[in-house]
């Protein structure tokens, strides 16, 4: 199958791209930065609609990795990247017939700001959403879906808090700040956290490619299915990173607090870099979110092959090599 | 009586939470008081209905009650709720409708509904007459009755009438009822738990002004309690009418919280309609069907109408329970010794004791205990209760067993809902029985000074019976299908319920230890767990009560048991874990003639909680001679399976606890579990099928007393009985019990049961006891291990990445969410054993999902 991966440079994106060349489909990629990977690359910015259509012409499929995730700044910019970005991949994708199309997306786009136990998908809805990215998240979702047609079949895939070996993102920041001894536990650290193991939520980007056909206009929520208690996830990946765990508690009040007021802070300094909390990472870190991934793996046909034992045994591995 | 309305009937405003605007309509009586009536119902028109409910409301309700029993009703049912002309949205008539003028209505109204086919009458409060005068006049198409919180005669003691009477006082009652709307809001009030405002404002929707309440009043005013009384003689003759209904299939339905139409009455109609099946949904009141799941009831019962709900019964002619006694009624052994602390004792023979018996029965019908009362027995084990018992027996009457470990507050609720009208007692328990208002005419186990009489409230003790019974002519005894017992479960969920026992099944239950221990004459008996206290009497052997405290079985001490085995040269010692546990600990303190008295025993019996296998194994090394085993079952029905000491060490581990080989006489079968954990598969015995535990067999219980939603359900199919427990048959055949039912967490990829996880986790050398419970929606459940460390901590915490690693270890493939550690893990009272996972699961729930660490 001819299939164009966009936004490769990410691990996850990365990831997808290299498991498609395994199995011998023939892959090109989408980015802004050479990914480092051998195949047909078109190097541009999804905004950019011009860009976005040449490297589409002439694909089957396409699985939109692309996108801006952060817990702070401009709705602009996460306008641009996920809402504008979206459009002009998935517009693409219908004038060249590209004929199946997996939208990745977040189960933030339907959030609502209390725990989630046990939780089905739920519908997008960009009114309910907490912060720009979930809700430029939520209105793609809702473009991708509405694309679905008899010509295109659209299916979106929102895994939860993906990591593994070489993530900057979760595990990097985790990582990062244990070293600067300034990485607490929020609230008693027992609340129930679902993750998706990289290697598993490439698995699943793929169930949905290949099974597009029969899931047009679905989402799905996509995890491990082995939640665990915060604080014993963070305590396992500083562990893997063979530092010792935090010893820090924070309440959860105080957490969410402090992170509504860090959040004005940042605001208005403009900077790049993320507050070191916000109320919606503090809500993330201290109530449960789990879900019911029962639905997932029958529509999808998959099942993760790599447990979390087994994940952490190779994050730890990633860094004593 | 011509008069028009004074205002016309109408239909419901739309959007009353829970009503269908297509249930409402308007019929026309055209004859009634010569100009017509119009009525508002709620029908849910079914066409050719195989029956169809007349339901009929109070005061100062409308059909409104109703809607869960339309929206329940199958396909074939037809549901008519009728709102009284006067009330709810019918037409106010402005005459006055007193009870015979209100059957009359209603019979007009079926007339013109053309209601031919069967007719099952379901009514609540002052409903109840009314229906009831119906079903008097259309006995031919009557197929049921269902009556909930009503009454058709006021019983001695209700505190009702006072009340009425009070609302009626000049002033009260037209304020109260018509002028504002105090008298539903009160009614509203009585109502547990508290309906929403939406169902508040929806009782309220028809009577908003005071021209719409004046029969509110009227109804209040039309209730007899005076012979005088215009509607007395109506009232009366509806009572009197019962009699003919007596075949009638009849369920009554009732909430025992209601301060009016309290559990005297239910009694009341119990007493009129003897056949009628009952269910008290304990902790509801007034309201029934606002306050409990009464459509569940209702169609359950008119489910299983016409079938033949008889369970099977057995062929064998059994001797009955007091054959023993009868048998050795002039023989001078030893039947009960009772030892006291410093080796002090006291005992009784064979000869004494029935003796004994037949006078204490005559001074029980000397005191008015008729065929079918209930004597709630508040005695330790020993002579009195062994007494006791046996008199009750011979004096037509039924003991009722409760139980100390349930609390004085368990204890007042299950008497309660036994209806005892007597109570024997130890003084102790008498002056609780007094003080906590517990029901029963009292007598006490001693004599006792006037004062402690003024205490207690007891009008005669047993030796007082003894003098009275003295030549009195005993009535015929009871038959082998007559009630010969009322026990109690746990309730380790909600109130204790409590289970109903005929003479056969005892019988049976006699006969089937007797034949799975080989027990004969030349047995004698240790009764060191109270409910197996009366069995060596039963069984025709002496039997002792070692020195121990009831309420504590921890507290039976080596030395106390030796010194029991000693006093009748025992050879079966019947006791409880927490006994034997006890027993071990303190062998080191036996002398060398004590040991010697061990050496008698030839069978070791733990019952009345699971028993760990290092506990049996460390008890049978203080009785070298005895085999020990131990029963599985339960209240309703034990012994099912038994299991020996060196069986259980040839099984191993496995998944659950191997509780043995199905009795002679008892069939067993699982009852697969679904995804959901419901227990829904047909019955089988094949290798390896998890389910429920489903039990037959003769000395099974005969029902739940007063519960007949919970009766039902646990027998299904009939004649079985659905234990709660889960397990499944190894491949020889043994059964393995794997948790109770609620406890099965359902996980995505299966069910998964707690015991077999718990006991291996806890075989970790830091762990001292674990738990297993689910988190999370039905289905789709994550598990969870909640232990408790040897060292003990001081506040709950996750488990170390070291501890979880371990854990998972052994658990897997099952994948474990979370592992807590706790200071304490929650037991239930009675035992003193089994796991409250229940509430561990809640605790637990809340933690996980970022609540407050607190204590369970």
């Amino acid at each position: 199958m001819r299939v164009l991966v966009t936004g490769s440079t990410s691990l996850f994106g990365g990831t997808i791209v290299n498991q498609l060349i395994d199995r011998g489909d023939d892959v090109s990629v989408f980015q802004r930065h050479p990914s480092g990977i051998d195949v047909l690359e078109h190097l541009g910015d999804v905004a950019d609609a011009d860009a976005v259509s040449g490297a589409v012409t002439g694909v089957e499929a396409v699985i939109h990795v692309a996108g801006l995730a952060s817990v702070s700044g401009a709705w602009e910019t996460f306008e641009s990247t996920n809402v504008i970005g979206t459009r002009n991949v998935i517009d693409a994708a219908r004038r060249n017939g590209v004929s199946r199309f997996v939208q990745i997306s977040s189960p933030s786009v339907a959030y609502v700001g209390k725990s989630l136990i046990g939780a089905s998908a739920g519908s997008a809805d960009p009114t309910t959403t907490r912060g720009h990215y979930a809700t430029s998240k939520a209105i793609a979702e809702q473009l991708a879906l509405a694309a679905d047609s008899s010509d295109v079949s659209v299916v979106a895939i929102r895994p939860h808090l993906i990591w593994g070996p070489g993530d900057t993102q979760l595990i990097g920041r985790i990582v990062d700040r244990a070293r600067r001894g300034r990485l607490a536990i929020v609230g008693t650290g027992a609340a129930l956290i679902d993750t998706t193991y990289i290697d598993n939520a490439a698995d699943a980007a793929i169930a949905a490619l290949d099974g597009a056909l029969d899931l047009g206009g679905r989402s799905f929520v996509v995890t491990n299915g082995q939640p665990r208690p915060i604080g014993e996830l963070i305590n396992r990946i500083v562990m893997s990173a063979g530092i010792a765990p935090p010893r820090i508690k924070v309440p959860y009040r105080a957490a969410k607090t402090g992170g509504s007021v860090a959040e004005r802070i940042w605001e208005r300094r403009s900077t790049d870099s993320d507050p070191p909390m916000t109320s919606f990472l503090a809500e993330q870190l201290g109530t449960a979110h789990w879900f019911d991934q029962r639905e997932t793996r029958e529509a999808l046909g998959w099942v993760p092959s790599v447990s979390l034992a087994e994940g952490f045994t190779r994050l730890a591995a990633s860094y004593e090599a | 009586m011509t008069e028009g309305p004074v205002s016309s009937a109408t239909l419901p405003p739309h959007g009353l939470q829970g009503l269908k605007s297509e249930w409402s309509r308007l019929v026309t009586t055209s004859g009634l008081d010569d100009i017509g009536r119009t009525w508002h119902i709620l029908d849910n028109g079914v066409q050719d209905p195989k029956i169809t409910l007349l339901c009929v409301h109070g005061n100062p309700t409308w059909s409104y009650l109703w809607r869960d029993l339309l929206v329940e009703a199958s396909e074939d049912i037809r549901v008519i709720a009728i709102d009284h002309l006067d009330m709810g949205f019918s037409e106010r008539t402005g005459t006055v409708r007193r009870l015979s003028q209100r059957i009359d209505d209603l019979s007009a109204l079926t007339d013109e509904l053309e209601l031919t086919g069967p007719v099952v009458t379901v009514a609540h409060d002052w409903g109840g007459p009314i229906s009831l005068g119906w079903a008097e006049r259309h006995v031919g198409q009557l197929a049921g009755i269902v009556l909930m919180n009503t009454a058709v005669h006021q019983p001695a003691g209700s505190p009702a009438p006072s009340l009425i009477r009070a609302v009626r006082l000049p002033g009260v009652l037209k304020n109260l009822c018509e002028t504002t709307p105090a008298f539903i809001r009160g009614t509203m009030a009585l109502s547990r738990p508290r309906p929403s405002k939406a169902v508040r404002d929806a009782y309220e929707a028809p009577y908003l002004g005071r021209g719409r309440r004046a029969a509110i009043a009227t109804f209040v005013e039309d209730i007899p309690l005076s012979e005088d009384h215009p509607s007395s003689s109506t009232l009366d003759a509806v009572a009197a009418g019962l009699t003919d209904l007596e075949d009638v299939p009849t369920l009554l339905l009732w909430g025992p919280s209601d301060p009016v139409f309290s559990d005297l009455y239910l009694q009341d109609f119990e007493e009129r309609l003897p056949n009628a099946s009952v269910h008290r949904f304990v902790g509801a009141s007034h309201l029934t069907p606002e306050d409990a799941d009464v459509a569940s009831a209702v169609y359950s019962w008119i489910g299983q109408l016409g079938t033949d709900g008889q369970p099977l019964t057995t062929e064998a002619v059994q001797e009955p329970l007091w054959s023993a006694i009868e048998r050795r009624a002039t023989d001078q052994d030893v039947a009960i010794v009772e030892m006291g602390p410093d080796g002090a004792s006291r005992s009784v023979t064979f000869a004494e004791f029935s003796n004994d018996v037949e006078r204490v029965a005559g001074g029980l019908v000397e005191l008015g205990v008729v065929r079918g009362d209930r004597i709630a027995m508040l005695v330790p084990p020993g002579i009195d209760l062994a007494v006791s018992i046996f008199a009750t027996w011979w004096a037509g009457a039924v003991p009722v067993l409760a139980d100390a470990g349930f609390g004085l507050r368990g204890m007042g609720r299950a008497l309660r809902s036994a209806d005892a009208g007597f109570v024997i007692g130890i003084p102790k328990a008498l002056a609780a029985a007094r003080t906590m208002r517990w029901p029963g005419i009292r007598i006490s186990t001693g004599p006792m000074s006037s004062a402690q009489q003024r205490l207690t409230g007891s009008v005669a003790s047993l030796d007082d019976l003894r003098d009275r019974g003295r030549g009195v002519t005993l009535p015929t005894r009871p038959g082998p299908n007559d009630d010969a017992g009322v026990g109690f479960t746990s309730g380790s969920t909600g109130p204790a319920k409590g289970v109903t026992y005929t003479h056969h099944q005892l019988q049976a239950q006699r006969d089937a230890l007797v034949r799975l221990y080989s027990i004969d004459a030349s047995d004698s008996l240790v009764a060191a767990f109270g409910p197996f206290a009366l069995f060596g009497t039963l069984m025709g052997i002496p039997s002792v009560v070692p020195d121990m405290k009831v309420t504590s079985p921890g507290s039976l001490t080596a030395n106390a048991l030796a010194n029991a085995i000693a006093a009748i040269d025992a050879t079966l010692v019947f006791a409880s874990p927490a006994a034997l546990s006890n027993v071990a600990a303190t062998a080191g303190e036996l002398s060398s003639d004590q040991a010697a008295a061990m050496a008698n025993a030839r069978l070791l019996l733990s019952a009345g909680a699971p028993v760990p296998v290092e506990t049996l194994r460390a008890a049978a090394a203080v009785l070298p001679n005895a085999q020990a085993h131990t029963p599985y079952g339960m209240t309703e029905v034990m012994p099912v399976a038994d299991i020996s000491l060196a069986e259980i060490d040839t099984v191993g581990v496995g998944e659950g606890v191997c509780v043995g080989y199905p009795v002679e006489g008892v069939d067993v079968a699982i009852s697969a579990i679904d995804e959901h954990g419901s227990a829904v598969g047909a019955l089988t015995s094949d290798t390896g099928v998890l389910g429920e535990v489903c039990i037959r067999a003769t000395h099974m219980r005969d029902g739940y007393d007063k519960l007949w939603l919970t009766e039902h359900y646990a027998s299904q199919p009939v004649g079985w009985h659905r234990s709660g427990d889960v397990g499944h048959f190894d491949d020889e055949g043994r059964l393995w019990i794997e948790g109770r039912i609620g406890h099965v967490v359902t996980t995505p990829v299966g069910p998964v049961t707690p015991v077999g996880i718990e006991h291996a986790v806890s075989l970790l050398e830091d762990v001292e006891l674990a738990a297993v419970v689910g988190v999370g929606p039905v289905g789709t459940q994550q598990t969870v291990v909640v232990l408790t460390l040897v060292e003990g901590v001081r506040r709950p915490s996750l488990a170390d990445e070291d501890l979880a690693d371990r854990v998972r270890e052994i658990t897997h493939p099952v994948d474990i969410a979370a592992v807590l550690v706790v200071a304490a893990l929650p037991v239930d009272k009675r035992h003193n054993s089994k796991i409250d996972r229940t509430r561990i699961a809640a605790w637990a729930e809340n933690v996980l999902s970022g609540g407050r660490m607190g204590r369970i």
